[in-house]
């Protein structure tokens, strides 16, 4: 027996030990503040980074149990297998309940040390309750951990194999998309402790609004690349050629998107006017309470979903307390303490960015809504005993036109009206030439599309508006005389043409994609369009943890061969459960997409062929508006922020 | 101006209250399991039509004389999503005729699906008002029965089926009413 056997008992005292730190981060300094005691207060920052310290090492330690395949490990065996390639063994890490807490605990003390190492700049009442409030989240997902996930439990006998980890995370997609999607939730902490501290002093301060938008901006833009790797991941993996199913589990990352883009706008209201403070500070506590909520459904098992995690019980009861807690705990604080009007506010007119943003909020806030009714329905359904109901996308779609029509309608019009007051007919005069463009571009698009007219038209139309809208917006910018273009505006602008692309992709695939499932032998073409798709056949292969069926299907483009797929049907060797995998021409004009069915005898198989026109505009679209969140925080404004209020 | 700040407070303290309900309803185990006082029983007697071929018409009688599974579903249900790829795995096996239950749906809804995801069963019935369901007990999908050759209900299960209920209740109840015979 190796010395390198009791690891696992020091990542457990590891946890341990962190869990203490972080009661420490979150009494002391707390303490500290409200009585105006100095020494208490230094505690924040050395606990802060002691905390980061121990958690990493208990991380590591697991990480180490997979790739040592440690199968005297519960967590490790019922997740690794011998057969499982290096790269999935770290990845395995966060590929099931107890690791994936792990990684958030993670996340979540590596932003409370980078709060507690840029925060230099903020009076330190402020940073201790700021890290204080953190340290009190980090308290309850290290106690979740410890007392009902505990991923360094041992199992002897120990197993002399492992499980497997489940074929769906074996894959590049998906190794990176839980810690950007936590990268984001836990972002929120940031701007929700900003908002408690800020409850607690009694008052919000400009500046130290201004400190927490870059971290709000960081926070949303990896949310934004979280859910759009999941969409993306799904989309190839799944084999079902769609990108957004309104599953749960999808919703549940969704909403704090959705709340965070509404809190991003009122931010910047705020930290600039004056205006909607108390506002900003509910919008802040919304969009992480919204965060725990996700982590507490997908968590809980408590509804069904595609994604299907471990129902336990126990670990509901855990989650629904720790919510109860901090949800409650500060909505409690922000209906006793919320600031009673904008003392600071400006006065705005009717017609002025101000009311804009507001209606921006609006809209956000009630589709944010609308997504949390029809996920929880189903849930108040079955304990009102009205029967097992599934909210099904009809809903979520028809809801989500009517809200975000008359959003997108108005976003040119956002950056282009002045602060306070504007006189209509400027924006107008501006925007005019352009919305007519805009029309002319859909009502086109409505006489050439050979099917899904409408939803074609609604597509180019709403794109080229906000496309051509956000563009005359940077160009009148950049012919103002010395005006300069900040960051803040670039990072707005690149999101807003994100969000352009993003309705190409959207509208035009629904509208434009074209599929055909049917049984072929070998040697037989599918025609779809200007393409045909010739099944070659399909020959046994072996990959180092599954046996796969692999196809072949060559793409012919008006005649002529485009480009060769091989979709898959993998069977993991240690599950026997069968994956798709689907062959992809990628292209930005459209996809071609092959999946292998069934086998139908007599060396026939089923075969589904899709064309999906722009889908790749989706994504590309969230990528811009993630690199707008991104290019946002960089701005110059937010880091001489001591400079300017001396 | 005071009392709106306490709405977020409600509102939260509403959700809560259904959450823990949702945790209460997920920690008894038996919560898919409500006993059905028609197994024993013969099957309702039925005659609805085929979802492939509308004109064609199919009742009990003449699904009687060998065993069948029916399932119910609908292309609107997402745990039918998520129970799929067993149902297809169990269909595979051929032990029994595995036969679908298209509840309150559209027909071209059900058919897409099916097109999409994949046909495990060996006919589809077609109950679009959701009439004849009411007989059956049925309040929700996915939901499963077994009729043994006489058509007397063997077994039903509420909810997706999972590899487990398979294995452990399916399997037991098919080879009972197999060894009968």
């Amino acid at each position: 027996m190796t010395p390198w056997y009791l690891l696992p008992e020091i990542g457990q005292l590891a946890l341990i030990l962190a869990l203490l730190v972080a009661s420490l981060q979150a009494l002391l300094p707390l303490l500290g503040a409200q009585r105006g005691i100095a020494p208490l207060m230094a505690v924040a920052r050395p606990a802060a980074f002691l905390q980061l310290a121990l958690v990493a090492l208990a991380f590591a330690i697991l990480s180490h149990g997979f790739v040592a395949q440690d199968f005297s490990l519960r967590y490790v065996a019922g997740n690794s297998n011998s057969l499982l390639p290096v790269v999935y063994r770290y990845t395995a890490v966060w590929g099931a309940h107890e690791g994936s807490l792990l990684l958030w605990a993670l996340i979540l003390a590596l932003w409370t040390a980078a709060v507690a190492q840029f925060s230099r700049s903020l009076p330190m009442p402020v940073v201790a309750r700021v890290l204080g409030v953190m340290g009190v989240v980090a308290v309850g997902f290290l106690a979740f951990l410890i007392f009902t996930s505990n991923p360094f439990e041992r199992l002897l006998p120990a197993a002399a194999e492992g499980r497997d980890l489940n074929p769906l995370l074996q894959d590049p997609g998906m190794i990176i998309h839980p810690p950007m999607l936590y990268l984001g939730y836990v972002g929120f902490s940031v701007p929700f402790a900003f908002a408690i501290a800020s409850l607690l002093e009694g008052r919000i301060d400009a500046q130290w609004l201004r400190w927490t938008r870059p971290w709000t901006n960081v926070a949303w833009g990896f949310l934004t690349l979280g859910i759009a790797l999941g969409s993306w991941w799904a989309y190839y993996e799944l084999g079902w050629g769609g990108w957004w199913f309104w599953d749960p589990v999808e919703n549940a990352s969704f909403m704090p998107w959705l709340a965070g883009a509404a809190l991003l706008h009122s931010q910047a209201a705020t930290e600039k006017r004056g205006s909607f403070g108390g506002w900003t500070l509910l919008l802040a506590i919304a969009a992480f309470s919204l965060s725990l909520l996700g982590t507490f459904l997908v968590r809980s098992g408590v509804l069904t979903s595609v994604h299907a995690f471990a129902a336990d019980p126990t670990r509901g009861l855990f989650v629904l307390v720790f919510l109860g807690i901090v949800i409650g705990g500060s909505l409690l604080l922000y209906a006793l303490r919320a600031p009673d009007a904008d003392a600071n506010a400006k006065p705005f007119a009717a017609a002025s960015r101000e009311t804009l943003l507001l209606l921006n909020n609006l809209l956000l806030t009630t589709a944010c809504a609308m997504v949390l009714l029809g996920t929880l329905y189903p849930l108040l359904a079955d304990a009102l005993q009205l029967g097992k109901i599934s909210v099904g996308p009809p809903y979520f779609a028809l809801m989500f036109l009517l809200l975000m029509a008359p959003l997108v309608a108005l976003l040119p019009f956002g950056p282009l009206t002045r602060w306070q007051r504007e006189d209509l007919a400027s924006p107008l005069r501006m925007l005019a030439p352009w919305a007519g463009l805009a029309a002319i571009a859909g009502i086109a698009a409505f006489l050439l599309a050979p099917q899904g007219q409408w939803k074609t038209a609604i597509g180019i139309l709403g794109a080229c508006w906000v496309g051509f809208g956000t563009l005359r917006f940077l160009w009148s910018r950049l012919q103002m005389h010395g005006a300069r273009l900040t960051r803040e505006m670039l990072g707005m602008t690149l999101a807003h043409l994100g969000i352009a692309v993003f309705l190409v992709g959207a509208l035009l695939v629904e509208g434009l994609n074209q599929q055909r499932e049917l049984a072929v032998k070998p040697g037989q073409t599918v025609e779809l369009g200007r393409h045909a798709f010739r099944f070659d056949g399909v020959a046994e292969t072996r990959g180092p943890n599954y046996i796969a069926d692999k196809g072949t299907v060559q793409v012919l483009r008006d005649g002529r061969i485009e480009t060769t797929l091989h979709p898959e049907k993998r069977r993991y060797a240690a599950g026997g459960q069968v994956m798709t995998e689907s062959g992809i021409a990628p292209g930005w004009l459209g996809d071609a997409y092959v999946a292998l069915g069934e086998p139908l005898g007599g060396g026939s198989w089923a075969l589904r062929v899709h064309i999906k026109p722009f889908v790749r505009w989706i994504w590309a679209g969230a990528l811009l508006m993630a690199l707008g969140g991104f290019v946002t925080a960089t701005d110059r404004r937010f880091r001489s922020s001591r400079k300017e209020s001396a | 101006m005071k009392t709106s700040r306490w709405l977020p407070l409600a509102v939260f303290a509403a959700l809560a209250v259904l959450l823990a309900a949702g945790v209460w309803m997920s920690r008894k185990p038996d919560r898919d399991a409500l006993p059905s006082p028609l197994i024993g029983k013969p099957a309702p007697a039925f005659a609805l039509p085929v979802l492939h071929e509308p004109q064609r018409t199919v009742t009990l009688a003449a699904l009687k004389g060998q065993p069948f599974l029916l399932n119910v579903w609908g292309s609107w249900c997402v745990e039918c999503r998520v129970e799929h790829p067993v149902l297809t795995r169990f269909a595979e096996t051929r032990r029994v005729r595995v036969i679908g239950y298209n509840w309150k749906d559209e027909p071209a809804d059900a058919l897409r699906w099916l097109e999409q995801f994949g046909n495990p069963f060996w006919l589809v019935l077609a109950d679009v008002e959701g009439r004849q369901a009411i007989d059956w007990g049925i309040y929700g999908a996915p939901e499963t029965f077994l009729v043994d050759r006489d058509g007397i209900i063997q077994w039903k299960h509420v909810g997706p089926l999972t590899d487990d209920i398979v294995a452990k209740e399916l399997m037991p109840a098919l080879q009972a009413i197999e060894g009968v015979r």
